[in-house]
């Protein structure tokens, strides 16, 4: 029974970006080409905005998992780990977590490490933090996120069978919603598709003899041990959750492993796409927004072996703070119907973008460093002689009434309710996705940023209007492979998103 | 408050390149035409210049950093030559200069010269540019147009006014500024226009159309100033003199603190109330007999006529529409047709509307002269609303 020295996840947490690809779209785009794709151009999969990657899909969908305690002070909770999976990584040697914790206000003494190079990196990343705090090798809680942004080709089948998300858990000790029961790790060369380290693309073998030498001789194994390690039956799983986009795979699966058809989770598929290395932990979220207590859980990642993760719910899910979880922000969407503006966000079309996107703006990354917190963190700062908020924090208080020097303690921004005052669509500057929005964004509790808006539909932005802060891609610096990040307003569609929350 | 320097500086001279696309002249090309005038007029040689003020603001679009371009340019004998920048209110700037320089005593006679060539870029607007290490960190991509616009919702939201009376309003600005800088030969757009064009023109920034936006000029201005004695001396008479010179300048409380609603120009306001008070202007809607604002966007014409406390807050849009500033009403505004049709060479602007005042006071306007002219006011802006600079300076008749 759980108790208090109980190992497992203590909160879940998602992100599901706002834009929805119709998959007739691609079809409709791509069927002159590839009429397979015909078979596939049924509903829609979840694409990142182009200020979107695997970075910020994770900052957000810690967010979520953070709430509300971070809401209280929009400072990070005490964890004393953070770590990010992804095969898509923004930066291939820059520690991602680490950015992800800078982002997230955890501050130095958090240990930080990413998880990549395999689609079980998520799974295989959760479980090693599970591992961390039952080995008591981790001071405290872990925070475990894992994001994709897929990246295929056009016109392939993947176009419209993959989807960007992210999932994170708080992993540790005490009262989790989710006991950790065991698992197991089977580890395979067993190459069903490979990307080279210098590609952008993966390249894929026939599913025919993935399915049947891969999924239907590897996973039952590997179920089959996780099963005998944690002495459960078969029977006795509940919801069995296994991403693979071969039809009937996970069903022949889990008849493979003894386990009940019922049992079998949707994939997501229809609306959302695979999102890789996150995805069976998109689908753990999914299903934790619908368990009740103590109910078993089989989590099954897939990628060169197979990981399976086993989880029983407990009473503390139920009193879990709302939050939006995948089903609230799968409820939060806006379809995109033009193909070629995906084509466009992802790099896979060369457009002339005029000689104003040409400007030359290297990041000076010592002044990042010394900036960090105000940039990446979004800190600004509180003077304690006048108690006025402002962004940014600087040497001299802005309030007319006090200009004292040296008097503003760090004060985080992120979490703080803010409007709108003035606002425009700009037809001049260059933007990826034109008019660029933005405007004077004033924070409830006092300061002010002009920001950037995204996520905003045409029409939508008005005088007053509730705005969010979100961690986006301010610009990317092709030349040199440097991607900016900041904070950027987005409405806040709070109405649509708790009727998401209430799925 | 300081005593000012009303009266201690006369303008000796002035010049004024022709504003506009200047496909086959350098910045250095347009310093010279400028000043070949502006020292004809004066009736001075070069050597008399005991200094030089020298504003540029987009210097790496074309001429380059220092007092170098000027001096090279002109050949001046080895003289101080200082490069002054504020933004698009640079050219006020050299003038400041270059009549403090005056009014100390430390020259008797000065020479301000603005100059920017900002064709040269491939593209229309404003050059784009950096800003700097840190900001370029999380200031908003935006545009001029972009950061201007956000006065008109802002404006629309705090006095009520619908964003499509406001729009109209906006439009006759610019009908208004068309009409004038059509009857002036020197302007960058020289066709009236009527108010259907400028509410169906595309959307810059919204609500900013096409002819919401002034002018993408190359340009060059300057002024020789010395003191009222020395001018009367050298057989001078008509003189214009300086009035007021202020300037205020943003210290961040409009982007980072809540007190600013976003509608107004803090700084027009602080500018305005010093400058008049130098000048010993009481009522300015009834003393003061033209103005040149930095129209750079119909919706800063508009509220600045409020921040020059020429028509009460909330209402300039109605003085507007019932044509208080046009070229017949009480005040003309933008007579030589403003930074929309005369056009904005950056560094060269502020010179530019003081050489409009010059040619008022003198009868020199030809066909957009005024009725007998006594009191002249400029207003040069820099930067956005919510960050910038700006400088009134208040000329006038020196017997007036």
């Amino acid at each position: 029974m759980p108790g208090s020295n109980t190992v497992g996840l203590k909160a879940y947490g998602a992100y599901v970006p706002r834009l929805r690809l119709s998959r007739k779209a691609v079809a409709d785009a791509n069927a002159w080409f590839n009429p397979a794709l015909k078979g596939l151009a049924r509903g829609e999969r979840a694409i990142c905005n182009w200020d979107e990657d695997s970075l910020t899909m994770g900052v957000e969908a810690a967010r979520d998992c953070l709430t509300p305690a971070r809401l209280d002070n929009g400072a990070a909770p005490a964890v004393a780990a953070v770590t990010f999976a992804s095969t898509t990584l923004p930066f291939g040697d820059r520690q991602n977590a680490g950015i992800l914790a800078t982002a997230l206000n955890f501050g130095e003494s958090v240990a930080t490490m990413d998880f990549t190079a395999s689609q079980r990196a998520g799974t295989s990343g959760l479980l090693n933090a599970l591992q961390r705090e039952i080995g008591g090798a981790a001071a405290g809680d872990t925070l475990f996120v894992a994001a994709d942004k897929r990246r295929t080709q056009a016109s392939g089948p993947q176009e419209l069978q993959f989807g960007d998300a992210a999932a994170a858990f708080t992993v540790g000790r005490g009262d989790p919603v989710a006991v950790y029961l065991g698992g197991h790790q089977l580890s395979t060369d067993f190459i069903d598709h490979y990307r080279g380290g210098d590609s952008k693309y993966d390249y894929n073998w026939e599913e025919r003899w993935i399915r049947d030498e891969g999924y239907f001789k590897i996973a039952p194994r590997a179920i089959a041990a996780a099963l005998a390690q944690t002495g459960l039956d078969a029977g006795a799983i509940d919801r069995f959750i296994m991403p693979a986009l071969i039809r009937g795979v996970p069903q022949k699966v889990a008849a493979l492993a003894g386990i009940g058809a019922g049992a079998v989770r949707d994939t997501l598929q229809a609306q959302l796409g695979e999102a890789g290395t996150a995805h069976p932990l998109v689908m753990l979220v999914d299903c934790l927004q619908d368990a009740g207590p103590g109910e078993t859980i089989m989590v099954v990642g897939w990628g060169q072996g197979c990981d399976v993760l086993l989880f029983r719910t407990t009473e503390a899910l139920a009193a879990l703070s709302p939050r939006q979880g995948v089903k609230g922000w799968l409820a939060r969407r806006r379809e995109e119907t033009n193909y070629n503006r995906y084509l466009s966000f992802n790099d896979l079309l060369e457009q002339d973008r005029g000689i104003r996107a040409e400007l030359d703006a290297p990041t000076a990354l010592s002044a990042l460093y010394r900036n960090r917190d105000m940039v990446l963190g979004f800190v600004g700062g509180k003077c304690r002689i006048c108690g006025t908020v402002q962004y940014p924090k600087t040497r001299a208080c802005v309030s007319p009434n006090c200009g004292a020097f040296n008097s503003q303690d760090p004060h985080p921004f992120a979490e703080i309710p803010a409007k709108v005052q003035s606002w425009t669509a700009d037809n001049l500057t260059y933007s990826p996705d034109p008019p660029a929005h933005f405007g004077m964004v004033v924070f409830d509790e006092g300061g002010r940023l002009m920001a950037e808006m995204t996520d905003v539909s045409p029409g939508e932005v008005a005088v007053g209007m509730p705005v969010r802060m979100v961690f986006r891609r301010r610009a990317v610096d092709d030349k040199r492979g440097f991607i900016k990040y900041f904070w950027k307003a987005t409405p806040d569609h709070t109405a649509e998103d708790a009727k998401g929350s209430e799925v | 408050m300081a005593r000012g320097i009303k009266d201690k500086v006369a303008i000796l001279g002035m010049g004024c390149s022709k504003f506009g696309e200047r496909w086959d002249m350098n910045g250095e090309d347009l310093i010279v035409e400028a000043v070949e005038e502006c020292l004809d007029d004066a009736g001075v040689e070069r050597s008399r210049i005991d200094a030089a003020w020298f504003s540029t603001a987009i210097e790496e679009q074309h001429v380059g950093k220092s007092g170098v371009p000027l001096a090279v340019s002109l050949r001046l004998p080895y003289i101080p030559v200082t490069r002054v920048e504020n933004y698009c209110a640079s050219g006020t700037e050299s003038f400041r200069g270059a009549c403090y320089a005056v009014a100390s005593g430390a020259a008797d006679i000065a020479l301000a010269v603005g100059v920017e060539k900002l064709k040269d870029t491939g593209y229309g607007g404003l050059p784009q540019r950096m800003r700097g290490a840190v900001a370029d960190m999380y200031w908003p991509n935006a545009s001029a147009p972009g950061s201007f616009a956000q006065l008109a919702t802002a404006y629309s939201a705090k006095h009520g006014v619908p964003a499509d009376t406001l729009k109209k309003a906006m439009a006759h600005v610019s009908v208004k500024s068309h009409a004038n800088g059509a009857k002036n030969p020197k302007a960058h757009l020289r066709k009236e226009i009527d108010i259907d064009t400028v509410l169906n023109a595309p959307m810059v920034a919204e609500p900013l159309g096409l002819f919401d936006c002034c002018g993408v000029s190359d340009g060059s201005a300057a002024a020789i100033v010395t003191t009222p004695e020395i001018a009367k001396s050298m057989g001078k008479a008509d003189l214009v003199s300086v009035k007021a010179l202020q300037l205020a300048v943003s210290n961040g409380q409009e982007a980072s603190h809540n007190s600013w609603d976003g509608s107004y120009f803090m700084t027009t306001r602080r500018a305005a109330e010093r400058a008049y008070k130098e000048a010993e202007i009481r009522r300015p809607r009834d003393e003061v007999s033209m103005f040149e604002v930095h129209d750079c966007f119909s919706i800063t014409e508009l509220v600045t006529m409020e921040d020059l406390y020429l028509s009460e807050e909330g209402t300039a849009w109605k003085d507007i529409l019932d044509g208080f500033y046009d070229a017949d009403g009480k005040i003309p505004c933008q007579i030589d047709g403003g930074l929309k049709c005369f056009g904005h060479p950056i560094g060269a602007s502020g010179l530019r509307m003081l050489y409009e005042m010059y040619l008022q006071f003198q009868g020199r306007a030809g066909a957009r002269q005024l009725d007998d002219p006594k009191i002249g006011m400029t207003h040069n802006l820099g930067g956005f609303p919510h960050q910038n600079v700006s400088s009134v300076s208040i000329v006038g008749r020196y017997d007036a």
